[in-house]
């Protein structure tokens, strides 16, 4: 459980202002990427291309941004079990779809 | 009312050493009804869904009831085909919606977890009465649809194109399901966050009892799958509203993604609806056995595991919807699959009892009747979740059949059996055993001659939800007739006898089964905050040892005093 | 813990939502861990709603791809890419209020958070604009255009229009959490000893803005 009341939250983790910034400056650069990738033509694989790019960028904002990267193994676990829920949901649903 | 009665029973009983919940307000300023319509305490808020469940399931029965009254012979017996359908529609909705989803755990969940726990409230307390005013909301509008154009005539799994199409009152309907959604998702938010943050210190994960490891696996089925059927009945209402197609046919949109969607939600649903009675047998059966659960460890397994893989199986509510023969084959596999966690807990309860020294109660005979209904449930769910035999039955009276045995005779049986158990605990009285035994046999009899001529109708080929039928079925809806009355007055007769335990029921001992978890080791009705000195860890919580030990000594003191009544 | 069986003690100590009015009469914890907890669950409510959209996407993706990547270009990506970066930047300042705060300055937390609202509006503002200049063209659901366009595009629409709406929905909420935030710290309410509650807005807001990393790949920028 946690510590004393009075200094209860001030163990926390604490992240710089350089290293919030240094994110900020992957995301964007990632954002131009993603947009520049758009433009060449991968058939098929552009949609794919784009969700990876997607995910590694929201990867970023989970672990330092939300800080994730600091929380139990039960949020971690959760989450990502929340996230294989929903591809779960997704992808056995194209049983049906791709197979019509 | 019943509560009210309550509180004058209990200012007899002053002289108490403790004070019980019923008497000291949590938060303390407010009296009267103010002391339960603002209350953050977890037993108050579980007993306000008792009072509100309980009237919404008695007025969804006496729908079922209408229904089955209708159909007892053929043509129109009491009502017109429009009134038929809007009736089996909200029959349909308050049972699932109102009743059979919420019953366990918002009831017995939200008054026992804590206390299974060694708590003394769950974690969000104020959420917690928020939850039960958005059930209130929901019930409300789902009433107000009935006089607003026209009830629903959509079943309630408001299927478009139909939903969309229909001139009745669908949109408050929906409105209603998603804010009774939202109350049920805050409630599975707040077990979570409970049972990670509040156990007892030095309480291990294999410690928990098995009723709130059920709630907990509950949980996270009813907080993941429950947003989904939101975003469904959403894009229902936006349909209606703006006519965006993605549901339409004519402009592109595709009527079996809302199936896909509406059973994400709907076929998990079934597993938040059987969990928590799944876990209520597991404390009854132990208990009156005298025996250690048989299997605590799969048991708590079955349970996750029916939570993850009941998600995977949605699919097998539309093996003649149109959709991919791939599918078809793919999702009728998986449904054999979680037939084995079921099964895997039908066999630890019947093993539990096995060499036992069982103690017959009436919790124990709800308890047995659950096993015996469940079972024949889930083994008809098999016939359905077989490609083949289902295009043989499917939307006929052998559906309507295995599901009410596995709603009513799994869910409805366990909660009775939670009533009966739990009873003295919550309100500090017996009832008559006598009557309790009367009621549970008039309900299990009529039950059976209720959906028994169900099955047999469905594979003659009577379709569900059809307002009349072709004659040679009419022996069979008859008899189901008489069944229904047969279970109507049976629960009615449990109903009673267990209000009348207000008026002259005996004071219950804090432990009147031999009980080993935590709630039988406080006073009954429990004082505020639940333990009167910090409980600690037992270890394994079906340890019968000194219960017997005890037992042997005294003879069932007070089980004797209660049969007696 | 050891119940006192006077009626003072039955005090409104159970509180202890996240909000947090708690009053510690007895040596119970506020937990903050726990309160956090909670704020992650309901964030997985919110993307599994959004899930639901993207399993239809999904679907109607496979089964109109032509129409999709065309009606795609039809999308401003300008007004997307602005939109993305002033979500991510705004993410970023949300971040960085919650280091100030740690670092017990308040007003550099509270100038952060007041950035972070000013880029919320603004988006909202360019949504509008987009909107706007969308159904000036006709393209709407139901609208007349539409009826005889491709049942791709058709489709297309309405999920742009669905769940950017919803998103738009989420933002209104994520900058209500953030100004009651501003307002519990200039009130003290949130200090550098606890600011659970400016984790748990913030956990919020980057989720809104997690949302929108994906619908602007798969709406702006199919091709």
């Amino acid at each position: 459980m946690t510590g004393n009341i009075d200094h209860i939250q001030s163990d926390a983790h604490i992240q710089s202002y350089g290293k919030l910034l240094g994110v900020l400056a992957i995301l964007l650069f990632l954002t131009a990427l993603t947009i520049i990738v758009s433009r060449i033509h991968f058939g098929g694989a552009n949609i794919w291309v784009a969700l990876i790019v997607a995910s590694v960028k929201s990867s970023f904002v989970l672990l330092f941004f939300m800080h994730l990267k600091y929380e139990s193994i039960l949020i971690k676990a959760s989450f990502l079990a929340t996230i294989g829920f929903l591809s779960i949901l997704i992808g056995f649903m194209f049983w049906d779809v791709a197979f019509r | 009312m019943e509560i009210i009665g309550k509180i004058s029973y209990m200012e007899t009983q002053a002289t108490q050493p403790i004070k019980s919940f019923y008497e000291t307000p949590s938060p303390s300023r407010f009296t009267g009804i103010g002391a339960w319509l603002l209350t953050i305490d977890h037993k108050r808020i579980g007993l306000m869904y008792m009072a509100s469940v309980m009237v919404w399931f008695v007025i969804a029965l006496i729908l079922g009831l209408l229904i089955r009254t209708e159909l007892m012979a053929t043509g129109s017996t009491i009502m017109e085909a429009e009134t038929y359908n809007a009736i089996f529609t909200l029959h349909g909705v308050i049972m699932i919606f109102l009743f059979v989803i919420p019953a366990i755990p918002a009831i017995f969940g939200n008054f026992l977890l804590p206390i299974q726990l060694g708590t003394d409230d769950v974690f969000f307390p104020k959420l917690n009465l928020l939850s039960w005013y958005l059930y209130m909301l929901g019930g409300f509008l789902a009433i107000l649809s009935l006089f607003a154009d026209g009830p629903p005539d959509t079943g309630w799994t408001f299927y478009v194109p139909f939903s969309v199409s229909t001139e009745t009152n669908v949109g408050l309907t929906v409105t209603a399901a998603f804010i009774l959604g939202m109350s049920s998702m805050l409630t599975g938010l707040n077990f979570i966050t409970t049972v990670h943050r509040m156990r007892m210190p030095g309480m291990k994960w294999m410690e928990i009892p098995l009723f709130t490891w059920s709630l907990y696996a509950t949980a996270w089925v009813q907080l993941l799958a429950t947003p989904v059927l939101s975003i469904t009945l959403l894009l229902v209402i936006l349909e209606r509203i703006f006519g965006s197609g993605l549901f339409d046919p004519s402009k592109g949109g595709d009527p079996i993604l809302y199936q896909h969607l509406f059973w994400m939600y709907s076929h998990p649903a079934v597993y938040i609806m059987i969990l928590p009675g799944m876990g209520v047998i597991s404390e009854i059966i132990p208990v009156f056995s005298r025996k250690s659960i048989f299997g605590y460890k799969a048991i708590v397994g079955s349970s996750m595991a029916i939570a993850v893989a009941g998600s995977l199986v949605w699919a097998h509510h539309m093996f003649t919807s149109g959709m991919s023969d791939v599918a078809v084959f793919v999702f009728s596999f998986l449904t054999f699959i979680v037939a084995i966690p079921s099964a895997i807990k039908v066999f630890s309860w019947v093993s539990t009892m096995y060499k036992g020294s069982i103690l017959m109660t009436p919790p124990l005979f709800f308890s047995l009747c659950f096993i015996y209904l469940f079972s024949i449930g889930g083994l008809t769910g098999l016939v359905l979740g077989a490609a083949g035999t289902n295009i043989q039955v499917h939307d006929t009276h052998f559906v309507v059949a295995h599901f009410h045995f596995v709603m009513f005779g799994g869910t409805g049986f366990a909660f009775f059996a939670a009533l009966h158990f739990w009873w003295p605990k919550i309100f500090g009285i017996m009832y008559n055993f006598k009557r309790a035994y009367v009621a549970a046999i008039l309900t299990t009899t009529g039950f059976m001659l209720h959906y028994i001529p169900m099955f047999i109708l469905g594979i003659m080929g009577m379709p569900r939800r059809y307002y009349d039928y072709l004659p040679e079925f009419q022996t069979g809806n008859f008899f189901a007739g008489i069944g229904a009355y047969i279970l109507v007055a049976g629960v009615l007769v449990m109903l009673l006898n267990l209000l009348i335990s207000f008026k002259n029921g005996e004071t219950s001992p804090s432990d009147p089964w031999g009980g080993t978890t935590l709630e039988w080791s406080i006073p009954s009705p429990p004082p505020l905050h639940n333990f009167v000195e910090s409980p600690k860890p037992k270890g394994y919580p079906y340890d019968f040892t000194d219960i017997v030990r005890s037992n042997s000594l005294n003879s069932n003191d007070s089980l004797n005093r209660g049969s007696k009544l | 813990m050891i119940v006192n069986q006077s009626d003072s003690n039955y005090t409104d100590d159970k509180t202890c939502d996240a909000v947090g009015s708690h009053t510690d009469n007895e040596n119970k914890h506020y937990d903050i861990v726990g309160s956090r907890t909670g704020m992650w669950l309901f964030l997985y409510t919110e993307i599994m709603l959004f899930g639901g959209l993207f399993v239809l996407y999904a679907a109607y993706y496979r089964m109109y791809t032509a129409d999709f990547t065309g009606a795609g270009k039809e999308l401003d990506i300008l007004m997307g890419s602005i939109n993305t970066v002033m979500l991510l930047v705004s993410s970023f300042a949300v971040a960085a209020s919650i280091t100030a705060i740690q670092k017990k300055s308040r007003k550099v937390a509270l100038a952060f958070l007041g950035f972070a609202l000013f880029l919320g509006a603004m988006f909202l503002v360019n949504k509008y604009f987009e909107w706007g200049h969308k159904i000036d063209l006709g393209i709407f659901p139901n609208s007349p255009l539409m009826e005889d366009s491709s049942h791709g595009r058709v489709l297309f629409f309405s999920l742009y229009y669905t769940i950017t709406a919803l998103h738009a929905i989420h933002i209104i909420i994520g900058m209500t959490l953030l100004a009651v935030t501003m307002a519990f710290i200039m009130t003290d309410k949130v200090t550098e000893h606890k600011y659970v509650l400016l984790e748990n807005a913030g956990l919020y807001w980057h989720l809104v803005d997690l949302i929108w990393i994906f619908i602007f790949p798969l709406f702006y920028l199919i091709y």
